[in-house]
């Protein structure tokens, strides 16, 4: 074997963790300044699975996501995305992730429609009327597409956001509170725009604890500092990772 | 291309819906104008002192585009939103290169004119007078969106773009100047050195589209 095809990504993330891992973190860390955010996080996801990260405010939550959407270059460890090695293969990565973060991505002064247009085009999408209008019915917008995003609610904000992350088909979602700004009945409909269809693989970071860990076949649990309390199988978490995380807040 | 042109619109859309940028720059410059009609107690400029007023204040009208050219980006997610696409990053620079550039042709559009009837600037002069701002345009904007994808990212970004901009676009006001100078002067427009400015002002800019080509994508990542 040459040394060329000894670094393929494959191996690579072979060299992580399985062959089939979507994601496979190992002994990642980030800082910020001086301060470390999150320390030694390792974790593998494999295809069509969910993965809850869990942690209380200021644990780096969604500093795990933005690593794993190539928006934030770790500073130590190996981070493999869809069998990208990054921060090095990220463009092997982008456009085949969907992400939701707390902030929609979406122009003020675009309609939501535009907005939507706008991506496609980024995206290379053909044609991308019928999908637009099939998610703009499908997240109950189909009548607020012509309106300038500055003028939506936060809730109605965070469908149009939602809309975008699908836009492109992707094969891993990272979502950060999906349901937030969300009354039950706009839940109801996210819930079943951002489930788990087609094999799609998905990290979400919510602080609705138990519903989180409901929908995961892995979670990550952070503790306040950074450092990580539980990573992997849901079954494997032990009430007591939880209450130290916790305390008493969770049962 | 394509995302170059989906940017491309997108700001000119906003634009046009928001009338941010092109409206102020015309008005900064139709006052700084008056302001310097009534400065030098002249009605008529020519040689040297007409190019030095109107290109900089050409120069100071782009700085008002030039600091809210990625001011949206920056607040609204935009930069993500490249970043999470499948494109390069110098769509991005080519896009807001080409954007900046309208603005400051839409700004000559309404001050050049200004300054021809506020200070009694002859008309033959004017035509190779649009070669010399097309080219000093392409390098405000260029240099322009890349000292602003810096800027934007600091809190001080109205201080730290012009501190940064104007000694790199230096040479544009020379190159530019030595080459408007002989336009404007009093007997007519005269072409004797026109030539080797324009030459240099097109090196300029062409060594800088070079340099953000190949540094535009490391700026853009974290």
């Amino acid at each position: 074997m040459s040394m060329e095809s000894a670094l393929e990504p494959s191996t690579a993330a072979g060299t992580h963790g399985g062959p089939e891992a979507v994601i496979a973190l190992t002994g990642v860390r980030r800082d910020y300044g001086e301060r470390p955010v999150v320390s030694d996080v390792s974790i593998e996801l494999a295809a069509g699975q969910t993965l809850a990260v869990l942690g209380p405010n200021g644990a780096g939550k969604t500093t795990v996501l933005r690593i794993l959407a190539t928006l934030l270059r770790p500073s130590a460890g190996g981070v493999t995305v869809l069998g990208a090695r990054l921060p090095s293969e990220a463009w092997k990565a982008r456009g085949r992730i969907g992400y939701l973060g707390h902030q929609p991505l979406l122009y003020r002064e675009l309609t939501v429609r535009e907005n939507l247009g706008f991506n496609a085009r980024l995206h290379g999408i053909e044609r991308p009327e019928a999908r637009i209008e099939e998610l703009l019915g499908r997240a109950g917008l189909a009548r607020r597409g012509g309106e300038l995003v500055r003028n939506l609610s936060a809730g109605m904000l965070q469908r149009a956001a939602i809309c975008r992350a699908l836009l492109h088909e992707p094969e891993l979602l990272l979502l950060d509170e999906p349901r937030s700004h969300l009354d039950p009945a706009a839940g109801v409909i996210v819930d079943e725009l951002l489930g788990p269809e087609r094999g799609r693989s998905r990290v979400i970071v919510t602080h609705a604890v138990e519903a989180g860990l409901v929908e995961a076949d892995q979670v990550l649990l952070l503790r306040a500092d950074g450092i990580v309390a539980h990573a992997g199988p849901v079954a494997a978490l032990s009430p007591g990772d939880a209450r130290a995380v916790y305390g008493g807040a969770v049962r | 291309m394509n995302a170059f042109r989906a940017i491309l619109a997108k700001d000119l859309r906003t634009e046009l819906r928001t009338l941010e940028s092109v409206p102020a720059m015309a008005l900064f410059a139709a006052t700084t104008f008056v302001l310097f009609r009534f400065g030098l107690d002249r009605t008529t400029l020519e040689g040297s002192l007409a190019a030095g007023v109107l290109l900089a204040t050409v120069l100071f009208a782009a700085i008002l585009a030039i600091n809210r050219v990625f001011v949206a980006e920056r607040e609204q997610g935009g930069f993500d939103v490249i970043r999470l696409a499948p494109v390069d990053g110098t769509s991005l620079f080519a896009a807001k290169v080409c954007v900046l550039a309208i603005y400051l042709l839409a700004l000559e559009l309404i001050a050049v004119p200004v300054f021809a009837i506020l200070f009694g600037v002859g008309a033959a002069g004017l035509a190779p007078l649009a070669a010399v701002l097309v080219l000093a345009d392409l390098g405000l904007a260029t240099v322009g969106a890349l000292v602003s994808s810096i800027a934007v990212n600091s809190r001080a970004r109205d201080l730290i773009g012009p501190l940064l901009l104007l000694p790199l676009l230096v040479p544009v006001m020379i190159a530019a100047a030595g080459a408007a100078e002989p336009l404007l002067a009093a007997g007519g427009p005269a072409y004797g050195e026109f030539g080797q400015w324009m030459a240099i002002l097109a090196l300029y800019d062409l060594v800088f589209v070079a340099v953000g080509y190949a540094v535009y994508d490391f700026l853009l990542e974290d």
